[in-house]
């Protein structure tokens, strides 16, 4: 099982946990056993079958979309991080 | 209400001059569950940096820089959230400025869209620098997020309570308590 750290905003899905396990060989199918016992985070993390763009997602601390997005392997024992993204400026 | 101690808002506008015509960015990190902030932690704005290829504005339709734009670099991002939850830490304030003329200390719909990834107690402070070069105190304004969902969220602009130490602004803070 991976560890999923869970940023603060999204912890009312995970009934306040910071960290919780799931299980999959890569970002999407992680993300998809989250959604099967944390309803709702997969809205949160994906649009139109990518990666929310001002979602940062790493596993080993490497940002997944410089490894393969959605697609990136996640190990047995790997760190899955979730971040909001900062960005922003002018109109 | 933003209360918030005059060196920090002094920091964040030296950042905002330093890095001028781009946009500035960071943060202000305060003991968790105080919503004090103390520490003053200016970030890289990536979208400033040589070989950033330009983030394409949803609305506009135009390929931003580091003028019109500003993002955290992941990796930094990763090791900040990891200092903070260290340090028992969170972001009280993040920060940062509009340069271009006329852009004023208004949110833009990505602030907006990035303030609905933080919790609602966090103070989204903007720094207007149409007028690098006045003297004094350029335009600082804060907001918090209310709502959710695409529609529903906004940006409310609040007070901003500059103080010179927190000792007697109800904070908390300083090792001194308010007299009670």
């Amino acid at each position: 099982m991976a560890t999923v750290s869970i940023p603060t905003i999204l912890r009312t899905h995970t009934g306040g946990e910071k960290s919780v396990e799931a299980k999959g060989a890569t970002v999407a199918e992680v993300i998809d056993d989250l959604d099967s016992r944390h309803s709702g985070l997969r809205d949160r993390l994906i649009t139109n079958g990518n990666l929310h763009r001002f979602v940062n997602v790493y596993v080993d601390d490497e940002d997944v979309r410089f490894a393969g997005g959605l697609q990136a392997p996640v190990k047995d024992a790997s760190t899955v991080t979730i971040l909001p993204a900062v960005a922003g400026g002018v109109r | 209400m933003l209360v918030i101690r005059a060196d920090l808002v002094d920091e964040i506008v030296a950042h905002a001059r330093r890095d001028h015509p781009n946009e500035a960015c960071g943060v202000i990190a305060g003991p968790e569950g105080s919503g004090r902030p103390e520490r003053f932690i200016p970030m890289v704005n990536a979208a400033a940096l040589p070989g950033y290829p330009g983030f394409h504005h949803p609305e506009t339709g135009t390929l931003r820089f580091g003028d019109t734009f500003y993002v955290w670099e992941s990796k930094a991002d990763l090791l900040l959230n990891r200092e903070l939850d260290a340090r028992d830490e969170t972001m009280v304030v993040i920060y940062h400025s509009h340069t271009k003329p006329g852009s004023e200390a208004y949110p833009s719909v990505i602030d907006t869209e990035i303030a609905q990834g933080f919790p609602d107690d966090v103070h989204h402070v903007i720094v207007g620098m149409q007028h690098p070069e006045a003297p004094g105190r350029p335009d600082v304004r804060s907001y918090r997020i209310v709502g959710a969902g695409l529609v529903e969220a906004g940006l409310v602009e609040e007070a901003v309570d500059v103080v010179e130490s927190y000792m007697f602004a109800h904070t908390g803070a300083d090792d001194v308590p308010d007299s009670v």
